[in-house]
């Protein structure tokens, strides 16, 4: 701007030191002018110029100030509330995709949130299930043990109630065999059971 | 026509309309540069901006552009409340522009060339400033020449260069203008004189004359800039000048 300016004025002043000795030749041509004097400051010709600068800058005003300006400022105000209504739904469109997002993301870990339960759910089912059957087993499995050491306790008591009938016949045999004499049983019979006892 | 470089700036008279007391009012080749300029913006702009598109074409944004230059230069000058003259502003800025401009090419008449143009187009920035200052602010608007913060003693001096620079703004806005369009004009017309006046002095004038119009060439680009750089120039100093009318405190 100032070396604009700058430049301006230099060469306005180049020019007007021109026109000056233009203006001075013309000046003393004046007299053989007809119209005389220099035009610009002619004031003859002012009142006409005035009247027509009023009337024509004064319609260039009002049809300025009411019709073009109007218009043009109408022009770039509906420029920009459309700008600002695409950018303002822009926004809102932005704000919906995001809650959408949220949603999903929500759903998503409801979802899986519910998969861990039922899966959790199943789990412990079968575990009690597997539970429950290995009880039972191990029910099944002690209660026929115990029958099973019943049988035993009672077949190996059966035994040992055959084994004083045993003894007694066995020592009787063996007294017969060694002494010829069969003892009597009675006392062969206490023989025995004193051998038990002690034993 | 005879060599004078002063004969583009006559004024002729096509039709006298009224005739009273030795003062006539006529409709003359400045009024019909006048009425044409008016015209031709206003076609111009209406034109430009007939599609309304929201998207716009070249002339829209020419005109979308102009609009928002000098609504940005009185908003910055003269702040929002300044915006009243908008119109004002736009309307000077775009006649004096045109006028510069038109003024270029040759065998026109440049109506910014006139002093009573310019001095016309000034008073009425100046008697705008002062109307509407003491309309919007009554008294408080002399406030203008008494700056704040002055020590006692060097207020009447300050006072009197106030009223001083406040008097010579219509005489330098409008000498600005008139003497840069009439410079510049007779200018180019003194170096054509010079390229007829050696083209007609035989050959070697002929090859001579390519200096002078090379001048033209040169003067004439210098010119368009000068055309715009003076419009500019006078929009601005309207619009700084308003910004007292609007806030006459310094």
């Amino acid at each position: 701007m100032t070396r604009l300016s700058k430049l301006s004025l230099s060469a306005a002043s180049t020019a007007m030191i021109l026109v000056a000795g233009s203006v001075m030749a013309v000046a003393a041509d004046a007299g053989g002018h007809g119209e005389g004097g220099f035009p610009p400051f002619d004031p003859r010709h002012f009142f006409s110029q005035i009247g027509w600068l009023v009337l024509s800058f004064g319609a260039l005003y009002l049809l300025m100030s009411r019709v073009t300006l109007p218009r043009i400022g109408r022009i770039l105000e509906e420029r920009h509330d459309r700008i600002a209504r695409d950018l303002e739904e822009a926004s809102q469109r932005r704000a919906e995709s995001e809650a959408a997002q949220v949603a999903y993301e929500k759903a998503l870990v409801e979802a899986r949130g519910k998969a861990n339960a039922i899966a959790g759910e199943a789990r412990n089912r079968l575990s009690a299930e597997t539970e429950a059957n290995r009880k039972g087993l191990e029910a099944a499995l002690a209660t026929r043990l115990e029958e099973a050491e019943q049988r035993i306790g009672a077949t190996k008591s059966e035994a040992l109630s055959h084994v004083r009938g045993i003894a007694v016949d066995t020592a009787q045999a063996i007294v017969t065999r060694l002494v010829g004499v069969t003892p009597d049983t009675a006392s062969v019979e206490g023989a025995v059971d004193r051998a038990l006892t002690t034993h | 026509m005879t060599i004078d470089p002063i004969h583009q700036f006559q004024v002729q008279r096509y039709v006298d309309l009224l005739h009273v007391s030795g003062v006539s009012f006529s409709f003359t080749n400045s009024a019909a540069f006048m009425v044409g300029i008016v015209a031709s913006i206003f076609l111009f702009l209406t034109y430009a901006t007939r599609g309304r598109t929201l998207v716009p074409g070249r002339m829209q944004s020419v005109a979308e552009m102009s609009y928002e230059f000098i609504a940005k230069m009185v908003r910055d000058s003269a702040g929002t409340q300044g915006m009243v003259f908008f119109p004002l502003v736009f309307s000077l800025f775009m006649f004096v522009f045109v006028a510069n401009v038109v003024g270029i090419i040759p065998y026109t008449f440049t109506i910014t060339a006139h002093i009573v143009v310019t001095a016309m187009l000034a008073l009425l920035v100046i008697g705008t400033v002062i109307v509407y200052g003491f309309y919007k602010h009554g008294t408080h608007f002399l406030h203008l020449f008494v700056p704040s913060g002055v020590p006692g003693f060097l207020l009447p001096f300050v006072v009197l260069i106030e009223v001083v620079s406040f008097l010579s703004r219509p005489i330098s806005l409008s000498l600005r203008l008139f003497a840069n369009m009439l410079a510049g004009h007779i200018a180019l017309k003194v170096f054509a004189f010079f390229v007829v006046g050696l083209a007609s002095a035989g050959v070697a004038g002929m090859f001579g004359a390519v200096l002078p119009f090379a001048m033209i060439v040169a003067l004439t680009a210098l010119e368009l800039l000068v055309a715009v750089l003076q419009a500019y120039v006078f929009a601005v100093l309207t619009s700084i000048y308003l910004n007292d009318a609007v806030h006459p405190g310094h």
